[in-house]
Formats: C-alpha cells, structure tokens, sequence
C-alpha cells in the first residue's frame, strides 16, 4: 500500500473545532433571526463541518488528485439534483 | 488481403499497456470511494425529496425543537464527531505501527458508535410515545426515514468495525499494511460526514 508521506494532522485541534462548530449550530439555531439567514447560515457550518471531515479524517488533502476527482464527481449531480426539485413546484 | 478477424479472447477489454498508470492508490481504497460516490447519490436522493416536500408543505412540519429533541442529539452528534476522532487516532497509531494503540482507539470507536445507536433507538422510542410515529404524515415520515437509514448505515459501521478490531487483537495490521482500518474508517467517517447534514436539515431547520 502506498505510504503517508504527511506528518499526522493535529486530529484533536480539528475535533475540538468540530464540536465548537456544533456549538454555534446550535446557538444560531434558535436566534430570532430572518428564517432564510437562519438556513444559509446552518447550511454554511454543516458543510464547513463535512469538509473538514473529508479533508483531514478521510485525508482527501493528502490524496493524489485522481481520488480527489473521484470524491468530488458525484457533488455537483448532487447540486443538480437538489436544486432541480426544489424548483420544481415554481416553474 | 484480407484483415484478420478481431481476438474474441480474454485480453479483448485489456487496454494498451502504456495506458494502464492506474490510480495511485491501493484497489480496496478506490473501490470504497467508488462505493462512497454512490451513497453521496442514495443520500443525495434521500435530502432532495425531503427539501421538495418540506418546501411543498411548510405546514407539516414544527419549529425546531418543539417535537424533536434538539439537546439529545446535539449530545448524539457530539458522540459521533467524537467516534471519528478516535477511528482517525486509531488510524494513525497503526500508521506509527502502535499495535495496543490500533486496539484501543478501535474499542473506543466501537462503543461510542454503539451508544449513538442506543441514544437513537431510546429518542425513537420516546417520540413513538408521545405519538410521533411514520404514519404521522410527511414530518414524522421523512424523519424516519432519513435517520432510519443513516442509523442503519451507522449498525453496519459498527458491524465492521467489531470484524476489524478482532482483525487487530489477531495482530492482522501492521504499519506496513493496515488497509481494513483505512477502509473501514473511510465509511465511518462518510457516516458522520452524513450525520452533519441531516442533523442540520432534520433538527435545526
């Protein structure tokens, strides 16, 4: 198997952060705020949260580029995906 | 003169030999992500019905908090961040060639993994008594659903991860090759990943 030429990430710095991310979640969740600034802002962490899970945990930083391509393929489907049936009802 | 039938044999799909450079990464590492594209798709198709259905039907569902309980699975999805921590730690003690580290990290995930199950089936069972069941109508349908599979990949992980750490306590993996825990861990680490998602569309929104 091909072998890490990276020294370990600070693996507890990125969970300490994690859970600090979970935190504001939460404490954004319940602010009186405009309910679309409330969703944009979820959304926001939860995917700073996710990339920080397949960069550091999954190590898609440190993977040749073919894999990272691999990874990323199926996102903006995903994109199409979500934005074409949200649409939907309005066309 | 006559060209020659083409080689029905075997090697008929075996592209030219200058073009075979492969991946750069091991078979089973690629053929997890392969398989990780597909559940970001299953996923993907899962988060795509519940948004036209939400956005549809706002009625149907409740201001956050008011019939889920947002503080016990705040505390479940701490228990999974935490869960990737000590696989990644368990990935990189094997990586140092720390057997016992391999062993212990894996424990570690193994129960906290299991408690987010335990905390899963207790919350269902508290929502099942005060009525809030998958006939209850879109809301409690697409709730279920969605933390239903995501709780059943979560058992599946938890499955592999007992094979892998009774792998280890055999002393299968060694720093020069420990791909079952990097494999394992990639899953385990896509389910949390998920977990991020849904508990941010399906609790907080």
């Amino acid at each position: 198997m091909e072998k890490a030429k990276h020294a370990h990430p600070n693996y507890i710095g990125i969970f300490i952060f994690l859970g600090v991310l979970t935190a504001v979640e939460l404490g954004v969740a319940f602010l009186p705020w405009p309910k679309m600034v409330l969703i944009l802002l979820l959304i926001f962490l939860a995917v700073w949260k996710a990339v920080l899970v397949a960069l550091y945990y999954m190590h898609l930083r440190y993977e040749p580029t073919r894999l990272r391509l691999l990874a990323i393929a199926p996102l903006p489907l995903a994109v199409i995906l979500v934005v074409a049936v949200t649409r939907e009802f309005r066309w | 003169m006559a060209h020659a039938a083409p080689m029905l044999d075997d090697d008929m799909m075996v592209p030219p030999r200058g073009y075979q450079e492969g991946s750069g990464v091991y078979n089973e590492k690629l053929g997890m992500w392969v398989f990780l594209g597909s559940e970001i798709m299953f996923f993907t198709a899962l988060i795509g019905s519940y948004i036209i259905l939400r956005v549809a039907h706002p009625t149907a569902w409740k201001p956050p908090g008011e019939v889920l309980n947002v503080p016990l699975t705040a505390i479940n999805t701490f228990l999974l961040i935490c869960s990737s921590v000590t696989m990644v730690k368990a990935f990189a003690a094997i990586q140092d060639g720390y057997l016992a580290g391999l062993q212990r990290w894996l424990i570690a995930t193994v129960l906290i993994g299991a408690g987010f199950v335990g905390v899963q089936v207790f919350e269902y069972m508290h929502l099942m008594d005060k009525g809030f069941v998958p006939s209850e109508g879109l809301y409690g349908s697409t709730f279920y659903t969605m933390t239903g599979f995501h709780g059943f990949h979560v058992t599946v992980g938890v499955i592999c991860l007992m094979f892998v750490t009774w792998r280890a306590y055999r002393g299968k993996y060694t720093a020069a090759d420990h791909r079952g825990v990097e494999v394992v861990g990639l899953y385990w680490h896509f389910v949390d990943l998920v977990w991020i998602i849904l508990f941010t569309i399906v609790y907080l929104i």
